[in-house]
């Protein structure tokens, strides 16, 4: 019987055949955590006398979720976090570096096979390379700090057929959008997603990272995506890594298989406050918006950022709009500012802040006022998720963030991608 | 064991930044992260957790990993959640961190506010005293039973690294 990419990942890393529903413990490849859950993760290290992480090179500290810190109490944990770098030789990635997931990948920490735990939901990212990566809290990260492995079940796993060829206008973003109202907020719980077809084999490895990233927001354990010869070149790119991809066995068993033409699909919307909550953008109505956001480890990357620019080049930002950019890590601010963009987006009368999280997490750098509409790139609109249960998020493309923060009410982009 | 307290119900889909919002992970006193669970939902939720058994519907916990989530509703003082379905990384956290969770749709369903109710943990059993129902839940893999057992994974890690 076939096996699908997460059988075959952690039954390579178990060392021993494993099928969906066993219990496994097996090594990491990589362990990441970040500055919301790490403190609590070194509390639980300290707990257990750790004298010693299980390989510095495989553990990765990021400071990005309220960089540069906004409070004396966050300095004094992203200072605990520097000196357990400094002690135990941990690798830390300082504010302003970017996002986690972007960085996990983009810096060449990720390859293909691997299986990689992150103390953030959406570790699930490095999916879309082919790596079996999920989301674990601070008690299992210091566990994995001190001991390299973890436990796992084994998932169940549905793949994802996307056929057809996405419209102009219509992105990455509004597929997985769409697939979200689809299956729903717990559709896949401690499942694992396989995406398939040629909308998947017809996308940039970049585009296909926001794809895999909102798989936790069907309740998903994994997002993966096979590693294509595209894939394998994106990542050859970034480091000099061996690796053996895994591929789904061609009689993999899936727990379901849904087919999805996506040529007639219109940008996406979610409304508050659920990610499920999804309607195409011809029947949201008319929404008007105080804040707009760019960014997130969802959407804060190069051609995100660009698709903003082309629609908001040699215009003006509509005067009741706030509309924030948080690149998702320096490079991508770098090249941004090589390539004019951020000229572009500035002159319009948009605001940039430190590549990382931005306000998508609700502790600085554009806090919602009470009954604010935002229009925000990240993956969520929980009640309360920016920082202010008073407001309403709602969820979009890049290109639909921006179109609205022109007209200052949610927008078809389309009009301005022609 | 045996669990007891007062049903207190909530719906569908309790996010974890409705358990605990972003900003308040600044800290890591469970007092603090007590004072603010889920005070957007329930602003009286501090108030009169302590004696409270939480009840809500499916996917309990869904959203962030963050393990402030179980870790302020376990300090708020409320005993136990039982919910029709459980979010992976609250899942594993509630159990890494000893906060007794219990699967159970129809337990869920029927359980009304305010019922007195009594938990077995080791039975998997919940008797709702004041209607009279028994209900049994989903029993935890042999594997997640041990790491309960030993009291959370810590301890469970502290005797292997020991062993080693």
């Amino acid at each position: 019987m076939g096996k699908t990419m997460a059988e075959k990942i952690l039954e390579n890393k178990a060392g021993f055949p494993v099928k969906a529903g066993d219990l496994v413990i097996a090594p990491v490849d990589r362990a990441m955590g970040q500055d919301g859950t790490t403190p609590l993760a070194i509390q639980s290290f300290e707990e257990m006398k750790g004298e010693r992480v299980f390989d510095p090179e495989k553990i990765i500290l990021i400071l990005d979720h309220n960089a540069p810190s906004p409070l004396e109490s966050v300095s004094r944990l992203h200072d605990l976090m520097r000196n357990f770098s400094r002690k135990f030789g941990v690798q830390l990635m300082e504010i302003g570096e970017g996002v986690c997931h972007e960085l996990m990948v983009s810096r060449g920490f990720v390859v293909p096979g691997d299986l990689v735990v992150g103390a953030d939901s959406h570790t699930c990212t490095y999916g879309a390379i082919g790596a079996f990566s999920t989301g674990v809290g601070s008690t299992e990260l210091a566990v994995v700090m001190l001991s390299g492995e973890l436990w796992f079940k084994v998932p169940e796993t549905i793949r994802l057929n996307l056929q057809g060829k996405l419209p102009a206008g219509v992105f990455s973003k509004d597929v997985i959008l769409y697939l979200a109202g689809k299956l729903g907020a717990d559709g896949a719980t401690y499942q694992a997603l396989e995406f398939h077809g040629p909308v998947i084999e017809n996308l940039e490895v970049e585009e296909r990272f926001t794809i895999s990233n909102m798989a936790v927001e069907v309740g998903a354990k994994a997002g993966l995506m096979v590693p294509d010869e595209k894939a394998i070149k994106w990542v050859r790119e970034r480091t000099n890594r061996e690796f053996q991809p895994v591929f789904p066995d061609p009689d993999a068993q899936y727990s379901r298989v849904i087919d999805i033409d996506c040529s007639s699909l219109s940008p996406q919307v979610a409304l508050p406050h659920q990610v499920d909550n999804v309607k195409p953008i011809e029947e949201v109505g008319e929404v008007p918006i105080q804040e707009a956001f760019l960014g997130t480890c969802t959407n804060g990357r190069l051609r995100d950022i660009e698709v903003a620019a082309r629609i908001l080049e040699g215009r003006k930002i509509h005067p009741e709009v706030r509309f924030i950019v948080a690149p998702a890590s320096r490079e991508i601010f770098l090249e941004a500012i090589k390539r004019g963009w951020v000229e572009t987006i500035v002159l319009a009368g948009g605001v940039f802040v430190t590549p990382g999280c931005g306000p998508c997490v609700g502790t600085h750098q554009g806090v919602p006022g009470d009954g604010w509409n935002v229009i925000s790139t990240a993956n969520r609109n929980f009640k309360g998720r920016m920082g202010n249960a008073q407001s309403f998020i709602y969820l979009a493309s890049p290109a639909t963030v921006a179109a609205s923060a022109l007209e200052g009410k949610i927008t078809d982009p389309r009009k301005y991608l022609r | 064991m045996i669990i007891s307290g007062k049903a207190l119900k909530y719906g569908d889909n309790i996010d974890t930044d409705v358990i605990i919002a972003a900003r308040y992970l600044t800290s890591t006193d469970p007092a603090e992260l007590a004072r603010h669970c889920l005070e957007s939902l329930d602003p009286t939720f501090s108030e009169k957790a302590s004696s409270a058994i939480l009840v809500a519907g499916k996917n309990f916990g869904c959203g962030s990993s963050r393990e402030h989530a179980p870790l302020a509703i376990k300090a708020s003082g409320a005993k136990a959640v039982i919910a029709a379905s459980f979010a992976r990384i609250f899942y594993r956290n509630a159990v890494n961190i000893g906060l007794p969770i219990l699967e159970s749709e129809e337990a869920a369903e029927k359980i009304k506010e305010g019922d007195q109710l009594e938990i077995d943990l080791d039975k998997g059993e919940i008797k709702d005293l004041t209607s009279g129902d028994t209900f049994q839940v989903n029993p935890f893999p042999p594997f997640l039973q041990e790491i309960i057992e030993r009291g959370g994974l810590m301890n469970l890690v502290k005797e292997r690294v020991k062993s080693h």
